[in-house]
């Protein structure tokens, strides 16, 4: 590895203060488990890391009926998984922060990290998009906060400038008979970078869905949302046959490429498989709510 | 050259400094600069579970932790598994269900077993299987090393 | 004298813990990239980023003049090398020395991603690696061939310039062997057949995916000695490769071997450790590290196994008789000659007497890395195709799978492949022990909404004897202890110095084995070829019976009788002369000082009588339809294994293998790029099995023991990987309706199939 300096600040403002110091040079280190091979393979060179695990706003969760979730960045998912308030509003997000690499990846890897790496493929950002999630970020110029649809830009981009880094993740309350859903295809049981990942929320009224969002992962350059299937499934009853042509419609919202991983022709089939599923899933958790 | 700076630790329940530049990983602290060479280095990328060791009871791959991040934690490694010459239960058991063959992987193996038994103490074959997915074995094909953590927990069990 | 069949066993059979399994388990065995020295320097090698490629200059003048770097090396620093072929395994394989200097380092041209080009030692790994990056390589480019069946294409771009098929002499070729193998008259065979199943068949390059990368510690001051710590599979390999390639007397290079964790045919040949020892040279003799990574191990310095291109024809009766079979094996040699092809030619058809066969193999260059040999080398791709067209035949007779291969059985007498009539062999032993396993009484039970099939397959292994050296010394307490030259990479250690107890009436924790360096112990033969227990084990049972042999003079001298009057019987000595008591060793131990000294037995074998292997697999998997993805349910492994002297570590072999095989059928595949770059060299993308990917893997040991052999062992550590491939095909065959003919299944892959079914 190249040689870079080391800071563990205990405030937002110091970090800030640290990650605005020499340019662009400087990056946030969380669980490390996407940074530190990025930087073995030279992908990455930062001069200084700013390991952000010792702020307290970014370890915190907090949930209260009116404001919803504040999710410090810096939780590992593992402690998302031991969560109860995690597992009782958003159990799609949970079960997608339970799904990444192994528990030795869990004890360290974060949200606010996956979100930040920003692979098109990361685990958590179909179900982030799917809440609704909202990334609060702090930099050199002030605090403001975006919609994690609107938070990628690319492979590995992100609408971070240099200095900013997330601090939390802000998810609204869900509303009455909403629930979450997260399924990937990976060809293994687990360790795998998901070859396709859906996350579903549905809200219902009667048993009919009253609000859907639902986002994928590893079939575009970035994350996205849906929404010619959501709108599709919006006043209907979430049955098989809704559920499998929502899948159909999701499959137009995704460019998919062939890579190691799997072929476009096959992401394409899966969308549809997994849209349908995740939809079906969450509407069963949420008819239960 | 980036200084080296001090870091201050607990290891295996003895208060431990060592000097490290930031770019080495806690995986070659323990091995290069400690001497504590029972956790493996297997591929650098997470994927193998051969450097796992324990930070305040969690297991981690150590190979994606900078030493410095030690600072102020608790970590356990493989060599801190026993109570002096008293064997924990599951390394009994690798050695008498005959768990391990080259052996490379079998201190990573303890750790992620021990994390699984320090909190569920009657894991089944699924709830195993899935705690130890994050360990690569391509001696055993895994079946011995399940059926050690499935004895071990009977021993811890009885207790 | 009992037959292996019907002795008695007091320690052979039992399962005691291993002698090294403590230190294993507490973190203290030492492995290769465990040990440090003071002074230790830590080398890197750079590695080419171009697939095929002159060398036109290489400059280091940078790179040196970092600080903490203490040396550069290349190809030219090795002693100038001949293709002159070098001896090792018994004579039985010939190293191409230019060879292998060039694979280590390359001399004038790279030839896959990966290949090496130079070298450094540096105070730290990482200024080693910021050391490479300043090395100045100049590289022409040249056009590059990834495919197998385009590099056996005239015109293609040829690799080697002076590699010849005998029947085109003046042409450039990337065919660099060809072999064949046949009997009787395969047309009149076809003709006389009822039913004739033809299929073509792919497998990928596949890694042995040990878990420690290949390491080499190595120190060469200069005085004409050399020493190197490793973690290989044979040190005395490692020794005649080092020395032959630093131009050094074979015995001038001490190799010690470390603990290994894996190697599984791969870390039989040096791949850094001549390396370690020029830069240790070129630094004044201090002691260089290398470890290598995962990544660069897995783009090949290391070498994987061949993919290949199967063709299996074969012809039966309706009422199963297999009368013809024509095979056409090509498999990738990579950038050197040396693919195991001509081990799948003759393994492949060997569990099955048939009159009428043509087999042809070829070895294929290729700007992939040099293959190496993994487990069974060249076995499983050739089973992969005939046991699928084996389990076809079957099914258009409308016979049970297992039915008609006991029908075509080879057995006892059957004449082999390569001509030579089969000793007793266990074929019909293993078929019918999978017949009767509850796993095959078990009806496979349906599910709605998913596939399941069942599927079956079979393999051989020829198993290696070669040479083995051994020898116990008896220790005053009335304890032994065993030293031998084998490498243990999975138990042997514990098995060999159980066979020393049994003979010598102990435990089996009172023999203390140890594996000795290339000094200290005489010329072994590697850790491979399914010999330790074979071997070495016959080794250590006559060093042990040498020291019974001493023993009764001992005892003779101490009853004034002569030794002829002596016998020795469960582990003591007893007089034939009445009114003695007997004398077991700890008796005996304590006098030894006072009747003539210590006593040390010793064994020096080149060992004949090696009795071959077979296994089945038997798989029921599930299929999600929608996904496409194969889940494995149940899995059961049979294998002969002539004598299991420790049931558990003889069940591990038999299961591990299984778990490789079946990783080999399911994800695991390099996946190059259009410029010949590895991209899936880590363990994230290079999918092996995980914990959570199988269930309980049951494995049923069957003990035909072998004559050979005085206690009847047959190697066990290979032929489980050779059935799994074609076991998972052949359920997955039946689960969607259609014939798998490509490695692996994956779900990208099964979709296609089923898309196509269904479209």
């Amino acid at each position: 590895m190249h040689e870079f300096s080391y800071e563990a600040p205990t405030t937002v403002d110091q970090a800030v203060k640290l990650l605005s110091s020499d340019g662009d040079t400087a990056r946030v280190i969380c669980g490390g488990t996407d940074l530190l091979i990025q930087m073995r393979n030279a992908v990455r060179k930062p001069r200084l890391l700013v390991d952000v695990k010792n702020i307290r706003e970014m370890r915190d969760i907090s949930y209260d009926a009116k404001a919803g979730l504040r999710l410090g960045a810096a939780v590992p998912c593992i402690e998302i998984y031991e969560s109860e308030v995690m597992h009782r509003h958003y159990p799609g997000l949970t079960e997608a922060a339970h799904l990444i690499g192994s528990l030795q990846i869990q004890s360290r890897a974060s949200i606010g990290g996956n979100l930040c790496n920003a692979s098109p493929a990361a685990d958590t950002s179909p179900a982030l998009l799917a809440v609704g999630a909202i990334a609060k970020i702090v930099g050199p110029k002030g605090t403001r906060e975006v919609a994690v649809d609107k938070f990628f830009t690319g492979p590995g981009q992100s609408v971070l400038q240099p200095g900013e880094m997330v601090t939390q993740i802000l998810i609204p309350p869900p509303a009455p008979h909403t629930s979450d859903r997260y399924i990937r295809m990976i060809p293994r049981n687990e360790m795998d970078i998901a070859i396709v990942g859906a996350g579903a929320s549905v809200t219902l009224d009667g048993d009919k869905v009253s609000a859907v969002r639902i986002g994928l992962g590893a079939v575009a350059p970035t994350p996205v949302l849906t929404p010619k299937a959501a709108e599709y499934v919006i006043g209907k009853k979430l049955d098989e046959k809704t559920a499998e042509r929502a899948g159909e419609l999701a499959r137009e919202s995704a460019v998919p490429i062939d890579d190691m991983r799997g072929t476009a022709e096959y992401r394409v089939h899966v969308i549809g498989v997994l849209t349908r599923r995740a939809l079906l899933g969450a509407a069963e958790r949420a008819s239960k709510n | 050259m980036a200084k080296k700076q001090l870091v201050e630790t607990t290891i295996n329940g003895e208060p431990t400094e060592f000097l490290c530049e930031p770019r080495q990983s806690l995986l070659e602290s323990l091995r290069d600069i400690l001497g504590l060479t029972g956790s493996k280095e297997g591929c650098l990328t997470g994927d193998c579970g051969a450097c796992t060791v324990l930070v305040d009871g969690r297991p981690v791959c150590s190979c994606l932790m900078l030493g410095m991040e030690a600072s102020g934690k608790n970590i356990t490694t493989v060599e801190g598994l026993a109570e002096g010459t008293q064997l924990h239960p599951l390394q009994q058991k690798f050695l008498e269900d005959a768990s391990l063959q080259c052996g490379i992987c079998t201190p990573g193996f303890l750790m992620s077993a021990k994390s699984l038994l320090d909190r569920n103490s009657k894991p089944t074959e699924a709830e195993i299987r899935y705690a130890l997915a994050g360990n690569l074995c391509r001696c055993t094909g895994y079946d011995k090393i399940v059926r050690a953590v499935q004895d071990a927990a009977k021993v811890l069990q009885s207790r | 004298m009992d037959t292996p069949q019907t002795q008695q066993f007091k320690i052979i059979g039992t399962r005691p813990v291993r002698h090294d399994g403590l230190d294993k388990v507490i973190g203290r065995a030492k492995y290769g990239a465990d040990y440090a020295f003071p002074g230790m320097l830590y080398g890197k090698v750079l590695r080419s980023t171009l697939a095929h490629a002159r060398i036109k200059s290489i400059n280091a003048e940078k790179a040196l003049r970092l600080p903490g770097v203490k040396a550069v090396v290349t190809h030219a620093d090795f002693a100038p090398q001949t293709t002159a072929p070098v001896y090792r395994m018994g004579g039985e394989a010939a190293i191409n020395p230019l060879y292998l200097a060039c694979n280590i380092l390359s001399k004038d041209k790279v030839l896959f991603v990966g290949h090496g080009v130079a070298a450094v030692a540096a105070t730290s790994p990482h200024i080693a690696e910021e050391a490479l990056a300043l090395i100045e390589v100049e590289y022409e480019p040249l056009p590059m061939v990834l495919d197998l069946l385009e590099a056996m294409k005239p015109g293609a771009p040829i690799l080697n310039p002076d590699v010849r098929r005998k029947s085109a002499p003046d042409e450039q070729t990337n065919i660099a062997g060809e072999f064949q193998f046949k009997r009787g008259d395969i047309e009149a065979g076809f003709k006389a057949a009822d039913i004739i199943v033809e299929r073509e068949f792919r497998t990928e390059m596949v890694h042995q995916g040990y878990i420690e990368p290949p390491n080499a510690l190595g120190i060469f001051p200069g005085d004409g000695h050399a020493t190197v710590y490793t973690s290989t599979q044979g040190p005395f390999d490692v020794r005649i490769m080092s020395a032959t390639l630093l131009g050094l007397p074979e015995g001038s290079v001490k190799v010690i071997p470390a603990e290994i964790g894996g190697g599984f045919g791969a870390k039989l040949t040096v791949h850094i450790e001549p390396i370690a020892l020029l830069l240790s040279k070129a630094s004044g003799g201090r002691p260089v590290k290398m470890v290598m990574t995962r990544t660069e191990m897995m783009r090949g310095a290391t070498g994987p196994t061949s993919g290949s291109i199967l063709k299996v024809k074969m012809g039966a009766m309706k009422e199963g008789k297999i009368v013809a079979a024509k095979a056409w094996f090509a498999y990738e040699a990579g950038a050197f000659p040396g693919s195991p092809v001509w081990l799948g030619c003759f393994t492949g058809l060997s569990p099955y007497n048939i009159e009428n066969f043509l087999v042809d193999g070829y070895d294929v260059l290729i700007n992939k890395p040099k293959t190496t040999s993994y487990r069974a080398p060249g076995a499983t791709n050739a089973a992969f195709a005939v046991e699928c067209v084996v389990d076809e035949l079957a099914q258009r007779c409308g016979m049970d799978p297992l039915d008609l291969r006991i029908k075509n059985a080879s057995r006892e007498g059957t004449a082999s492949v390569m001509g030579p009539k089969f000793p007793r062999i266990g074929f019909v032993e293993v078929c019918e022990a999978i017949k009767n396993s509850d796993h095959y009484r078990t009806p496979l039970a349906q599910v709605p909404g998913k596939y399941r099939g069942r599927g079956v397959a079979t393999g051989f292994w020829i198993n290696g004897g070669m040479q083995s050296s051994a020898i116990v010394n008896v220790h005053a307490d009335g304890t032994a202890s065993l030293v031998t030259g084998s490498v243990d990479i999975g138990g042997s250690r514990a098995s060999t110095a159980m066979v020393v107890a049994e003979v010598l009436g102990l435990r089996a924790e009172d023999v203390r084995p140890a594996v000795a360096d290339t000094d200290s112990i005489g010329y072994t033969d590697g850790t491979g070829g399914s010999r330790v227990a074979f071997a070495t084990g016959l080794a250590a049972y006559q060093a042990a019976h040498d020291v019974v042999r001493q023993l009764k003079e001992r005892a003779a001298k101490i009853w004034e009788i002569t030794a002829e009057d002596v016998d020795w019987t469960d582990g003591k000595a007893i007089s034939r002369k009445n009114g003695v008591a007997p004398l077991s060793l700890k008796e005996l131990a304590p006098r030894l000082t006072r009747t003539g000294g210590p006593v040390t037995g010793r064994a020096n074998v080149y060992a004949t009588g090696v009795g071959p292997s077979f296994a089945g697999c038997l798989v029921d998997v599930e299929i999600d339809p929608e996904t496409a993805k194969v889940q494995v349910l149940r899995c059961t492994v049979v294998q002969d294994v002539g004598k299991a002297i420790h049931p558990s570590y003889v069940e591990g072999q038999m299961q591990g293998g299984t778990v490789q095989g079946l990783g080999w059928a399911l994800n695991e595949e390099y996946v190059y790029d259009e410029k010949g770059t590895l991209r899936n060299a880590s363990f994230l993308d290079y999918r092996m099995p995980t914990c959570l990917d199988l269930p309980m893997i049951d494995p049923v040991i069957v003990e035909v023991a072998n004559p050979g052999h005085p206690l009847g062992v047959r190697g066990v550590g290979e032929v489980s990987i050779v059935p799994p491939p074609a076991a998972v095909a052949n359920a997955v065959s039946m689960a969607v309706g259609t014939r798998i003919t490509d490695l692996p299944v994956s779900p990208p892959r099964l979709f296609k199939v089923l898309s196509a079914k269904r479209g």
